[in-house]
């Protein structure tokens, strides 16, 4: 007997509820617009310059007090917080101290992390700092910018592909998909206030990946399905290749998922994020692959005369205007 | 119909026995290391019975290509550092002024005084006495520039010079500026590469990073601190003659000369002549030692012209100081004793032994030609990264359980055909990454057990496809036939954009990120590959083994 989480020959009507799921969608992406500028991204070093500094103790985590002996220094905005995983026992406290970049240096000196870590070894003296990272502001302007060409340089390269291989209606449809699940995933990260690094940005790029290869794989049922099936409604049409897919979609999101779970229990907490952020993004890639990318297509239509030779045949530029 | 012919089956087969073949050193991560590591001193030179024994832990003539740990797993010190290449404009000009005041005052008669000006230390100022003959001065200024020797600036010259009143003002060309960036990055690459060797960790990663950076990663060093250390002092040395001591920081210097304060004593300053007697660049071997006293110290050794140019002054200067200058700062302003011929001394100040051992060092490597500024430092300790593996370990192991758990569940036997697929995939995976000494990182980790779960993203494709062939094609191998051609575009289309993400990532990201778009890259590959070839394979033979009247997918 097999294990059959779809069953076969659904009739599913994705397009009954495209009021509700296609307004659900444009509610979420301008609630992470606001969220992304009233609550702002909680940007690690790498986006902002500065210094983090783990610290490992065999006591409790004392947040005030590890805060107290900081002052003093006068760092400015200084950040910490406790970091939990279960794999840590009982002697096992690790907590996150982030420090601002300082005015007029390059990386925060040497002469600082020293006093720091000095005076959090008066609280705990079995306190260790197993790693101390240090970005310049200097570096980590570039790094923003970098990190913006590559998310908005993956978007216009899969752009093109799909608009290659597909109409340019698909291309339209996937990439709405796409925008869709970054802004949204952005948006969590503000409301969440989880840490915003360069590895998130790798995993947005991953999500970006793998929302597209879902798309992909409904949009190849559909082109395929619209040479078979020539007078089909395209409603009618869009919804038959999405419930063919559905088993494959759910299958594959499946097993991506249950590999990333494992990660996301026992990966340790130094992933955490990054491996969270490409877990909720196959989610809403899956979710944005059925009921974002569909709809746009069923909106903008796609020409249908295969067959007839299109006098402005050759370009597809020409049917923007079609 | 279903069939492959055998030469591909053999290169399929081939394939994956290459695979197990480069990727099984990597099950003896540590034995094979102490083998590397062994061979390396032997090739070196070096060898004892010791290290003969540690080399033969491995055999030769196997693979011994291993998957690079990234720092995050390794634990060590990353430092991304800017050659303040401005700084040898200014020696630069330095360095030409002797020149251009020795042709201006063969024209003193019409010129006048030549005096040099203070300024920018990036330009040179020269004031002549009669203004009215600035455009003769300008002429003979223009005669000392020479042509560019670099392939983008050719037909320039290497200074550009303009007149401002009384003031000739030369500065270096945009062509040269250029040039001589390029070369101060490139040997500042070069004696931070040699320091670090010096010091002899193993396998460190310095490279060049755009323009004026440097990036240095030391695997297994404590902290960032102590690679700064080393590779962070620019180690000038220079012997100058002393003009006088003064307590007075603010004293004039007189023309040609600076002033400049000693290392140890505090608020002694030291009035030099600028030009120095040697330099640094004229050493041959610096050794850490002992003086007379006990003391620890540094002995060293001119080659040939530094030796003349030493032995020479030193005749010349009986009783008189001179002062040995690292950096900026005076270690000691000894009194020449006696004439030293044979161009070897001794440096002394009050230093410890491990300081004497580090300037021995550095001294040795040779000076940088600018400073280093450091943008971005991260040191992550080696207990840090251990967890990391462990952890990573675990939840792949765990994450390809559960799905190969759901696979057979779900497809049968068909499902344990894609098992084998996914652990060739694996075995690919890191067969790929020792053969190209590519880097393990925590996000790699990260992107093999993500290609865990699309890697079977297209067998899913497939077998569903087969599925519903089933249902209308002519008997089972034709479905699995079908199934295989019509899945093809979408598992080719879905894969070439995951990996357009990848090469994208890959071209902007750096450090972790990079590792992670190297596994996120093979995987995808791998597992096209697993899909297409070793699925469709082990299919084909267990239907010509059983030659099933219908099949269940």
């Amino acid at each position: 007997m097999r294990l059959r989480i779809v069953p076969e020959n659904t009739k599913i009507d994705f397009f009954r509820a495209a009021r509700i799921t296609f307004g659900a969608s444009i509610v979420a992406m301008v609630l992470s617009i606001a969220a992304f500028f009233a609550l702002g991204l909680n940007f690690g070093i790498d986006f902002q310059g500065g210094t983090t500094i783990r610290t490992e103790a065999e006591q409790p985590v004392d947040v005030g007090a590890y805060r107290e002996a900081i002052a003093p220094l006068g760092l400015g905005d200084v950040v910490i917080t406790e970091v939990f995983d279960p794999s840590f026992g009982d002697d096992r406290n690790v907590a996150s101290v982030r420090i601002q970049a300082q005015e007029g240096a390059e990386s925060v000196t040497a002469e600082t992390i020293s006093a720091v870590q000095g005076a959090l070894s008066e609280v705990d003296p079995s306190i260790t700092f197993p790693s101390v990272e240090s970005v310049g502001p200097k570096v980590s302007g570039e790094l923003i910018q970098s990190a913006v060409y590559a998310v908005l340089g993956s978007l216009a390269a899969i752009l093109f592909y799909i608009w290659l291989r597909f109409e340019w209606q698909f291309a339209i449809g996937a990439i709405a998909a796409l925008v869709h699940d970054v802004v949204v995933t952005i948006g969590l990260f503000a409301v969440l206030q989880i840490k915003f690094d360069l590895a998130i940005i790798a995993a947005l790029l991953t999500i970006v990946g793998y929302s597209i290869n879902d798309t992909v794989v409904v949009f190849d049922r559909a082109r395929e399905n619209l040479r078979k099936y020539k007078t089909m409604p395209l409603r009618d049409l869009l919804n038959l290749s999405a419930n063919e897919t559905l088993s494959r979609t759910v299958m594959t999101s499946g097993t991506t998922l249950l590999a990333l779970l494992a990660l996301l229990v026992l990966g340790g907490d130094v992933i955490r994020g990054f491996v969270f952020a490409i877990f909720w993004g196959i989610i809403i890639g899956t979710y944005s692959s059925i009921y974002v990318a569909k709809n746009i297509v069923l909106m903008l239509g796609v020409k249908r005369d295969w067959d007839k030779k299109d006098p402005k045949a050759g370009t597809q530029f020409a049917d923007i205007d079609a | 119909m279903m069939h492959i012919p055998t030469w591909r089956r053999v290169m399929i087969w081939l394939v994956c026995l290459a695979g197990l073949v480069f990727a099984a050193p990597n099950l003896f991560y540590e034995r094979v290391e102490t083998a590397n590591d062994a061979r390396a001193l032997i090739e070196s030179g070096r060898s004892d019975a010791e290290i003969e024994a540690q080399a033969a832990l491995w055999p030769e003539w196997l693979p011994s290509g291993l998957v690079n740990l990234g720092l995050d797993l390794r634990g060590g010190a990353h430092l991304l550092a800017e050659v303040q290449v401005e700084e040898v404009y200014a020696a630069r000009m330095d360095g030409l002024w002797p020149e251009l005041r020795d042709t201006l005052a063969a024209e003193r008669d019409t010129l006048g005084f030549v005096t040099r000006e203070e300024g920018d230390p990036s330009e040179l100022r020269v004031r002549i006495s009669n203004a009215d003959q600035i455009d003769r001065a300008l002429e003979l200024a223009r005669g000392l520039a020479r042509p560019v020797t670099s392939l983008t600036g050719a037909g320039a010259t290497d200074i550009d010079v303009r007149a401002q009143g009384a003031e000739l003002v030369v500065t270096l060309s945009e062509a040269e500026r250029l040039a001589t960036d390029d070369r101060t990055v490139r040997q500042a690459l070069e004696i931070v590469r040699r320091r670090i060797d010096e010091v002899g960790t193993r396998e460190p990663t310095i490279q060049r990073q755009g323009e004026d950076r440097i990036l240095i990663e030391v695997p297994g060093v404590g902290s960032a601190e102590e690679v700064k250390d080393i590779i962070g002092t620019t180690a000038q040395l220079t012997f100058q003659p002393v003009v006088s001591r003064t307590g007075d920081a603010e004293e004039a210097p007189g023309p040609n000369n600076e002033i400049l304060p000693s290392l140890d004593e505090q608020g002694v300053y030291y009035i030099l002549e600028r030009a120095p007697v040697v330099t640094g660049e004229e050493l041959v071997d610096a050794q850490p030692a002992f003086d007379q006293n006990g003391r620890p110290a540094v002995n060293f050794r001119f080659n040939p012209s530094g030796a003349r140019a030493f032995g020479d002054y030193t005749a010349e200067n009986i009783g008189s100081p001179f002062a040995i200058v690292l950096d900026q700062e005076v270690i000691s302003a000894p009194v020449i004793q006696s004439h030293i011929p044979g161009g070897s001394g001794i440096i002394t100040g009050n230093f410890t032994v491990e300081e004497s051992t580090q300037l021995a060092v550095l001294l040795r490597a040779g000076a940088l030609p600018a400073g280093l500024t450091f943008l971005e430092e991260r040191t992550i300790g080696p207990e840090l990264g251990a967890d990391s593996i462990e952890a990573g370990k675990l939840a792949a192991m765990v994450g390809a359980g559960l799905v190969i758990a759901l696979m057979i569940a779900s497809y049968g036997i068909f499902g344990v055909f894609a098992t084998v697929a996914l652990t060739f995939n694996m075995v690919l995976i890191f067969a790929a990454l020792s053969m190209l000494g590519a880097t393990l990182t925590l996000p790699g980790i990260a992107g093999i057990v993500l290609t865990v779960g699309m890697a079977v993203d297209a067998n899913v494709l497939v077998y569903e496809r087969i599925r519903e062939e089933l249902k209308t094609a002519r008997g089972p191998a034709r479905a699995i036939d079908l199934g295989y051609e019509k899945a093809l575009s979408a598992i080719l289309d879905g894969n070439v954009t995951t990996l357009i993400t990848a090469a994208i990532l890959f071209m902007v990201g750096s450090g972790p990120v990079r590792g992670f778009a190297v596994t996120l890259g093979l995987g995808i590959l791998t597992s096209v590959f697993t899909a297409i070839f070793v699925t469709r394979l082990l299919i084909v033979m267990w239907f010509e083994r059983r030659r099933p009247k219908t099949i269940e997918v």
